[in-house]
């Protein structure tokens, strides 16, 4: 090799640019590094921030701001009892009610639509995630709590003899926990329903073509063959549908009455966390108080990371169970 | 021979050349076997406006292997997929003319087309076993959707034993039927398949390319398992390797763009095909 002419060598360099396509590629490295830096960045200055601000609150209350009801700012007492509870059941309201219609809609869109239907009726789904808050939040009082109040809720109550029951006891006055579990049904719908009509559409055609050739109908198909493939996909979104209703503030906080009460009726009005965190953030006089309203936070923060993580794990264990 | 079942049976001979060579003709079968059991009379096949089968006719006898050759895309799937009304589960699919199963006309008025696929099983290039069911369920999955025949015939763990047993699995997955079919090794899922076929007990079953996307153990195997099967089922099977239909077949049909050229005894149209573009196929001049 020594016997190479050295101007030689150098032309070799010069056209095969070894050094420069490295140092271009060594440059997009950091960039991409340093912008997926700023995510957990992010996610830890916030948990910090919202902690270290709850913390009074929690060295003086303890676990009492999780497990009482007495609220009482004037008193110093801050038990958001009714608030955790009104969080968790307003949401498992609205999942009960949006992942049947959601999976509905998705079995529909990706297994019996006509082709044109598809597209409309898809993106028609899709705006009910756009619609900002504040316009269901409104649309729930012009519309949906007439609606419930008038005949819904003595339907239920009347003439299914529901009223019998604890949930469903009680008088109809409008704004429930009901009412706002309905309304997040309506929000987390198309999440759910999106996440499921993809994860459907992605079915390969080789499965429900051998569900088809053992005799199967179109519906054994869907109930044999589609859904238990896309099943962790399904969970997937239904997990991203609580995420969204567990966060929810400003279309809650206007029709769930906000009162800091627990009670089995859905027909009755309740708290969340996040409306009573939207209610008196601007209210709030002494230190206690507004580290209070930071522990309920911090206690919001930590049940929605605990539900992305049973998600995770869900989708997991599903995926794996029929990987093996 | 690495099969391991106790049952003594005639093998077919392996081939070692590579061009084809053709196993001594069967006994002659009785005359209720030679009674054909598909007929097909001028049948098209279109996705949208084009035609992948064009006028074939074709008489496939009962109980016997019944192999269908060709180029890639000379219809030969199409062809499979319209015995059991497949076809016309893909959009913008239609067919003309008739197909005849045991003497009833498939596409007429009012037949139900899960109707005929219970009674004609199909296995795909690639395994399909259903991911999420243990090997159980899989035998079972067709059963389940076909309950009147399942009643009549005993417990469903003695329809899934009967089932794998046929299939030549029994012995490999007896202990662990419980487990997921993904633990399977390719060929086994591909027999699984045939099993969950067989499990409704069809009359004709349907192999499209069996053992496309399986190594050579696996695929000699599977077709082992089709030579028997001809005893019990009519059997159709569409391959790409002529030494395959030479090996486990009795009557074989070639196709080219659409067409039936020819359709004879599988050791007649490898030895002596009457059809120059039959000759050329064979002799791999084409295709």
């Amino acid at each position: 090799m020594t016997a190479l002419p050295a101007h030689w060598l150098d032309k070799d360099r010069r056209e095969l640019r070894l050094k420069e396509s490295a140092a271009s590629d060594r440059i997009y490295e950091l960039l991409t590094t340093a912008c997926a830096l700023v995510v957990p960045a992010l996610v830890v200055s916030i948990a910090v921030a919202i902690f270290a601000a709850a913390w009074p609150a929690f060295a003086k209350l303890g676990l009492s701001i999780v497990t009482s009801s007495n609220w009482d700012v004037a008193g110093g007492h801050f038990g958001a009892a009714p608030a955790v509870f009104g969080t968790l059941v307003s949401s498992a309201v609205a999942l009960v009610i949006a992942t049947p219609l959601a999976i509905g809609v998705a079995i529909f869109l990706s297994e019996f639509s006509p082709v044109w239907l598809r597209q409309p009726v898809g993106f028609l789904v899709d705006l009910l995630a756009a619609i900002p808050s504040v316009v269901y939040g409104l649309w729930g009082i012009f519309v949906l709590i007439p609606l419930l109040r008038e005949h819904v809720m003595p339907f239920l109550r009347d003439t299914l003899h529901l009223g019998a029951t604890p949930f469903f006891s009680g008088p109809a006055y409008g704004p429930s926990m009901l009412a706002a579990g309905v309304i997040l049904a309506i929000m987390a719908l198309p999440y759910i329903s999106a996440v499921s009509r993809e994860v459907l559409m992605a079915v390969p055609r080789s499965q429900r073509e051998a569900a088809l050739a053992l005799g199967a109908t179109r519906w054994e198909m869907i109930r044999d063959a589609v859904i238990p493939y896309a099943r962790s996909g399904i969970i997937g979104g239904i997990m991203l549908g609580l995420g969204r209703a567990l966060g929810e503030t400003m279309a809650v906080t206007m029709l769930i009455g906000n009162r800091p009460e627990i009670s089995a009726s859905l027909l009755a009005p309740g708290y969340t966390m996040a409306s009573l965190i939207a209610n008196e953030f601007s209210e709030a006089t002494n230190d206690l108080h507004l580290s209070a309203l930071m522990a309920v936070g911090a206690v919001l923060f930590i049940i929605t990371l605990i539900v992305n993580a049973v998600a995770r794990w869900l989708v997991w264990s599903v995926a794996r169970s029929r990987a093996q | 021979m690495l099969q391991s079942t106790e049952v003594s049976r005639e093998k077919p001979p392996r081939l070692v050349t590579p061009m084809v060579q053709v196993r001594a003709p069967e006994p002659s079968a009785s005359a209720e076997e030679t009674k054909p059991c598909i007929v097909a009379s001028h049948l098209s096949a279109f996705f949208g406006d084009t035609a992948a089968v064009k006028d074939v006719s074709i008489s496939i006898p009962q109980k016997a292997v019944t192999a269908v050759i060709g180029p890639s895309g000379c219809g030969k799937s199409t062809l499979l997929r319209c015995f059991n009304r497949m076809h016309e589960t893909v959009p913008r699919t239609r067919i003309e003319g008739s197909v005849e199963i045991l003497g009833s006309s498939i596409y007429e008025e009012g037949t139900s087309p899960i109707a005929v696929r219970r009674h004609v099983g199909m296995v795909f290039q690639r395994p399909t076993p259903f991911p999420t069911m243990s090997i159980r369920s899989n035998v079972a999955a067709g059963l389940r959707v076909d309950s009147k025949s399942h009643a009549a015939r005993g417990t469903t763990s003695e329809i899934v034993e009967e089932a794998l047993q046929r299939a030549g699995l029994w012995a490999e997955v007896k202990d662990r039927l419980d487990e997921s079919a993904m633990a399977l090794s390719g060929g086994q899922q591909q027999r699984l398949c045939i099993a969950r076929a067989l499990a409704t007990r069809p009359r004709v079953i349907l192999l499209d390319e069996p053992t496309a996307s399986l190594d050579p153990l696996s695929t000699q195997k599977v077709e082992e398992l089709v030579y028997d099967l001809r005893k019990t089922v009519t059997v159709v099977i569409v391959t790409h390797n002529m030494q395959q239909a030479a090996r486990v077949s009795d009557r074989t049909a070639f196709l080219l763009m659409g067409e039936l050229i020819e359709f004879a005894s599988t050791s007649e149209l490898f030895t002596a095909p009457r059809d120059p573009r039959t000759e050329s196929y064979i002799t791999g001049r084409f295709g």
